[in-house]
């Protein structure tokens, strides 16, 4: 059982008008086998948690901490945390030229497992993973994320979900962008992930409808850098029916 | 004219830019060519071709007259390829071009010989030469390589430059008609060497030549390549590939001259940098002549810096005399290591010597995937692994 704390976090960002605080005090805790979905307006901060929790360079902690079993992750480097157990799944995966897919999941197979994988379970692994997630086989040749359409890479982020085998996993809106059948495909691949490695999920999202798809345990409304209210899956229900406006103009 | 480098911000470093041509101060095909090295100014800012290195860099390969190279040249190759020692008087000397800047020059006319390599017409694509020039002297000295492939002849020559030297080089490369040949030429020498380099090619009807230009190791380490079209129909693919580290000066010079219909010439040179004074040229010149109706033509520079303090200069040019053409065009961008890249690999565990490592192969690989010769890449790879060893990075 493994256990992610944040602890009143407040966060900022540096802006052409300065600095600017994001995250306002938000406190969370999320345990192994838990599925939370964050919602929250445009705005609201949720994306910042998701990378602060990550570690991007962009982000200042100003107060808070995020424990991992105890463990200070804030001290960690980013790759640190990733080995930690931690894992972002990203809205906007960038491009790397060059690097061919397959040789990007080794390497960061063998550096979070702390040796190369036995190369024909590895394939195994790989083929399977990609071939529930209606993959081409030839995928694995391409440059990371290089031409991929929308879909392409998040299908690309849920398939290193499942190799990488985290202790906890943050979804950043990994629905935006996909059409219902691409959704319903990725929402399996996570249910699928989960399923095989029991771990905590964190789902950022602004839409309900990936909801329908993975069931979340806990619901939290972000709004303004806070958690503004919290429940269970009915909460959902009501954001859905509507809206954020009530929260907006409190 | 354009200078990209360190101080240009460009998001996610590798933004393509274009322009419309310059107007150049001369049209390029009016450069002096001559072997003789009095027919040449001195090397000084004021010349285009020494705009950006000074004589004291060439370390008197510019000077009047250099000692002959009296390194070692060790030489691998199948049945039916010949070599030979050849006087000036010979055929091919001077069969592929003429000295276009004083260091060639010099070099050209200090060298009472030539090294001349001959790839017989019945050679097949398998055919492959390795010239090792392995040197330990810092006296000036020169060299002058022929390269001839005869008509319909394959194959691939090796040009492997490592040791201590201060050289003034010149190959020629004679490409017959429908000749399709592969030449690469490694610059992995010594910290402390300097080198100037001058290739000249000049292909036959219907030839090919792929030419690559991987330049790693040397204080100063300059090539300039030249295609010439003596015939239509023919292709030329100039490749490069550079990694300079602090202190390091590596310019690369290109001149395609389409001078006859319907060929086609594509540059692709890519650098990276790292580390304090670490400087990169690279300027492109492509002239189409009035008769080069059909010329396809493209050419593309890119540079990756690696850390502040390094600088890459990247000029293209681009001379058009007849509207008659299949296309022309070229792209130019520097840009800083993408530090979006660094975060996503970081946030699947690899660590940041590797992630930039990684970055950096890749970016550099895209030259070596075009060599199609699974031996000569993965050395190539062997070569770029032992540099980003060497820089630390």
């Amino acid at each position: 059982m493994a256990i992610l704390q944040i602890k009143n976090l407040h966060v900022t960002v540096e802006t052409e008008q300065g600095t600017k605080e994001i995250l306002k005090g938000v406190d969370l805790t999320i345990r192994s086998g838990e599925t939370h979905a964050i919602m929250g307006p445009n705005g609201s901060g949720k994306s910042t948690l998701a990378y602060t929790i990550a570690g991007h360079p962009k982000y200042t902690v100003t107060e808070g901490e995020i424990l991992l079993d105890g463990e200070d992750v804030l001290e960690m480097s980013v790759d640190e945390r990733a080995r930690a157990g931690v894992f972002l799944a990203m809205q906007y995966p960038v491009e790397i030229p060059g690097v061919s897919v397959s040789n990007f999941l080794r390497t960061a197979n063998t550096a979070i497992s702390g040796e190369a994988p036995a190369l024909r379970t590895w394939i195994k692994d790989v083929r399977a993973a990609m071939d529930s997630l209606k993959m081409d086989s030839t995928f694995t040749e391409r440059n990371v994320n290089e031409g991929f359409s929308g879909g392409e890479k998040k299908r690309h982020e849920i398939l290193q979900l499942e190799l990488l085998k985290p202790k906890f996993a943050v979804l950043d809106e990994t629905d935006s962008g996909l059409d219902v059948d691409a959704l319903k495909i990725v929402s399996e691949g996570v249910n699928r992930a989960k399923e095989a490695n029991d771990f905590g999920l964190l789902l950022i999202t602004h839409y309900t409808r990936i909801l329908n798809y993975i069931k979340p345990d806990f619901v939290h409304v972000f709004v303004a850098g806070k958690i503004a209210e919290q429940g269970g899956p009915e909460l959902a229900e009501r954001l859905e029916a509507e809206g954020y406006d009530r929260f907006v103009k409190a | 004219m354009t200078t990209s480098n360190a101080t240009i911000p460009v998001q996610h470093g590798m933004a393509e830019h274009s322009h419309g041509a310059g107007v150049p101060v001369q049209t390029r095909s009016e450069r002096v060519r001559s072997g003789n090295v009095a027919d040449f100014a001195p090397v000084s800012k004021r010349e285009e071709q020494y705009r950006y290195i000074t004589s004291e860099q060439l370390a008197g390969l510019d000077a009047d007259n250099l000692d002959e190279y009296v390194g070692d040249i060790s030489i691998k190759h199948p049945d039916g390829v010949t070599t030979a020692w050849v006087g000036t008087e010979h055929p091919a000397f001077g069969g592929a071009g003429l000295p276009e800047d004083r260091p060639s020059a010099a070099a050209w006319g200090s060298a009472q010989q030539a090294y001349l390599v001959t790839i017989p017409g019945d050679a097949k694509s398998d055919c492959e030469i390795q010239l090792g020039i392995d040197s330990e002297s810092d006296a000036p000295s020169a060299l002058h390589v022929i390269i001839e492939a005869k008509p319909f002849a394959r194959g691939t020559v090796i040009l492997d430059h490592k040791g201590d030297a201060i050289l003034g080089e010149n190959v020629e490369i004679i490409v017959g008609d429908e000749a399709d040949i592969t030449v690469i030429s490694i610059q992995d020498w010594n910290s402390k060497s300097v080198h100037n380099s001058s290739q000249f090619a000049k292909l036959g009807r219907n030839a090919k030549l792929r030419h690559l230009v991987v330049s790693l190791g040397g204080k100063t380490v300059r090539v300039s390549t030249s295609a010439e079209f003596a015939a239509p129909g023919s292709e030329v693919e100039l490749l490069g590939m550079y990694f300079a580290d602090a202190g390091q000066y590596l310019e690369n010079r290109l001149y395609v001259d389409h001078a006859v219909p319907n060929c086609k010439s594509r540059v692709t040179y890519k650098g990276a940098l790292q580390g304090e004074k670490a400087h990169t040229v690279w300027v492109g010149d492509v002239l189409i002549r009035q008769a080069a109706e059909g010329t396809d033509t493209y050419e593309l520079n890119r540079n990756l810096l690696l850390t502040d303090g390094a600088r890459a200069d990247s000029v293209p040019n681009l001379e058009i005399e007849t509207g008659k053409i299949e296309g022309a065009g070229h792209a130019s961008a520097s840009g800083r290591f993408d530090d979006e890249q660094l975060f996503y690999l970081q946030a699947r565990g690899i660590n940041e010597r590797e992630a930039r490592r990684l970055v950096v192969r890749g970016f550099l690989n895209e030259i070596i995937q075009k060599i199609g010769n699974e031996e000569i890449e993965s050395r190539l790879s062997a070569s770029i692994e032992a540099e980003l060893e060497r820089s630390g990075s």
